[in-house]
């Protein structure tokens, strides 16, 4: 008799707490929705999430299943050079990197974006400013070659981070359009060629 | 001033007995900020122009500062601040200390609201807004951090904080969290808190407002978060919004028991 009342007591709670989840959720949304305003080029609706940012939005990573779905969903936005090649001037690359600006309130333009890449990552021999939320790039291409299958995935990997990792830090450079095809050419160029200072001391 | 060191330094010597990394990475932080202070805050003067303010007649209704109440009852100041954001009942909301602000610059001053949100940073009455939180969060320099999560609007406020804090949009798809989800992590040479954890919220949220060495301003903590929300590319937050307070209760209450050490001092 105890163990039906307790089952039925979790019965009746369980509904409870899924509703106030719910509730909770909703009120989320509603503050969100009421809390920004557009000024200049970030406009409000910026803060309305894409499926796979809402899935990546929480304290745990969605399931293994949830993460291969939303990668092979994202390795189909990448679009490789039409021209074939891959690879462009380093040392414009390399100014791409150093730049973190572009897309805030007080940029003018969309276009002409930095990578922002020294935010997270090491690259070259003599620049220690550098971030390390991302893993180290210093001889990059020097440790990997320039061999077509690293010279597609290092591609894939700038244009669209999470079509390798669901919930990856790194923005979705080619996919929302922070860098042009050629800037992305100019930074693979930066990590590959061997005599960019990410290779060569 | 040698009051708080006081204070300052008796948390030194209960750091030293209790002996656990925690507190010597706080006794670190303490011994840093004092370090920084031994030529004075250069908040002070932000501080004392806010003390000012606090007590002059001003607004339509020609009225001080003087029965503000920030939640210890009217015109107390001393450690009010380590205890926000608090529930208000007269207000029935979740509120931080600028937003308090305006409540009072509201009802006793008669100051409109409407100025100060749609305003600037360091500009007209939002600038008058910032000296007055200099003033006031100088006054729980050295408290311990103790905000009260018992009233529901406060669980609710921490709830959405949460969400809010991994909440990923915009261009760039970052949350708070893509950089300080972490510990130990950098953008180029700036150590980043690992806000999820004690030890980091207490660094990050005890440290705010601060003045900043780099460009000569005193930030408020909305104007931090502000500037937050700018570089992770997401549109602009209302000024006092409720994004801004729910972040704000999320992190006290994850900094709960460590110091403030406030106006702090930035690069």
């Amino acid at each position: 008799m105890k163990k039906i009342s307790l089952i039925v007591g979790l019965l009746v709670a369980m509904p409870a707490a899924w509703a106030q989840g719910e509730d909770t959720y909703a009120d989320f949304k509603a503050m969100m929705d009421r809390s920004f305003k557009t000024t200049g080029i970030a406009s409000k609706h910026r803060i309305y999430q894409l499926d796979f940012q809402k899935a990546c939005s929480s304290e745990k990573l969605p399931s293994k299943k949830e993460m291969a779905r939303i990668e092979a969903e994202q390795m189909k936005t990448i679009r490789y050079p039409a021209d074939g090649k891959y690879l462009g001037d380093w040392k414009e690359g390399e100014k791409i990197a150093v730049n973190g600006r572009g897309l805030t309130w007080t940029d003018k333009t969309p276009y002409n974006n930095g990578g922002g890449c020294y935010n997270c990552h090491q690259m070259s021999h003599h620049e220690i400013s550098y971030g390390t939320i991302g893993p180290s790039l210093l001889e990059y291409g020097k440790l990997r070659g320039n061999g077509e299958e690293v010279v597609k995935y290092t591609w894939g990997k700038i244009y669209n981070a999470k079509a390798f990792n669901a919930c990856s830090h790194m923005p979705r450079n080619g996919d929302a359009e922070i860098l042009t095809e050629k800037q992305i050419k100019d930074l693979m160029a930066f990590l590959l060629d061997p005599a960019s200072p990410v290779n060569k001391k | 001033m040698r009051h708080t060191f006081t204070i300052l330094l008796a948390g030194f010597a209960c750091g030293l007995l209790s002996g656990t990394a925690a507190a010597s990475s706080e006794m670190d932080a303490i011994a840093k900020y004092r370090e920084l202070l031994a030529d004075g805050n250069p908040s002070e003067l932000v501080a004392a122009q806010g003390e000012e303010l606090w007590k002059t007649k001003r607004g339509p209704q020609q009225a001080s500062l003087e029965r503000c109440d920030l939640g210890l009852g009217p015109g107390v100041i001393k450690g009010a601040y380590a205890k926000m954001p608090r529930y208000f009942k007269d207000t029935g909301r979740v509120q931080d200390l600028e937003s308090r602000l305006m409540t009072c610059m509201e009802n006793l001053q008669g100051i409109e609201p409407k100025s100060i949100v749609d305003g600037k940073f360091l500009k007209g009455e939002r600038e008058k807004v910032a000296a007055l939180v200099a003033y006031v969060v100088t006054e729980s320099n050295g408290a311990r951090i103790d905000v009260d999560m018992r009233h529901p609007e406060m669980k609710k406020m921490y709830e959405m904080g949460k969400m809010a804090f991994y909440f990923r949009a915009g261009p760039m798809d970052f949350s708070c969290a893509t950089c300080h989800g972490e510990e130990g992590k950098r953008i180029r040479m700036q150590d980043l808190p690992d806000l999820r954890t004690q030890k980091g919220a207490a660094a990050g949220w005890g440290s705010w407002p601060a003045y900043r060495v780099s460009n000569g301003e005193f930030w408020t903590m909305q104007h931090r978060l502000n500037d937050c929300f700018r570089q992770q590319r997401l549109p602009e937050p209302i000024y006092g919004s409720d994004v801004t307070i729910a972040l704000s209760v999320y992190l006290a209450a994850t900094a709960k028991g460590g110091t403030m050490l406030t106006p702090g001092i930035k690069r």
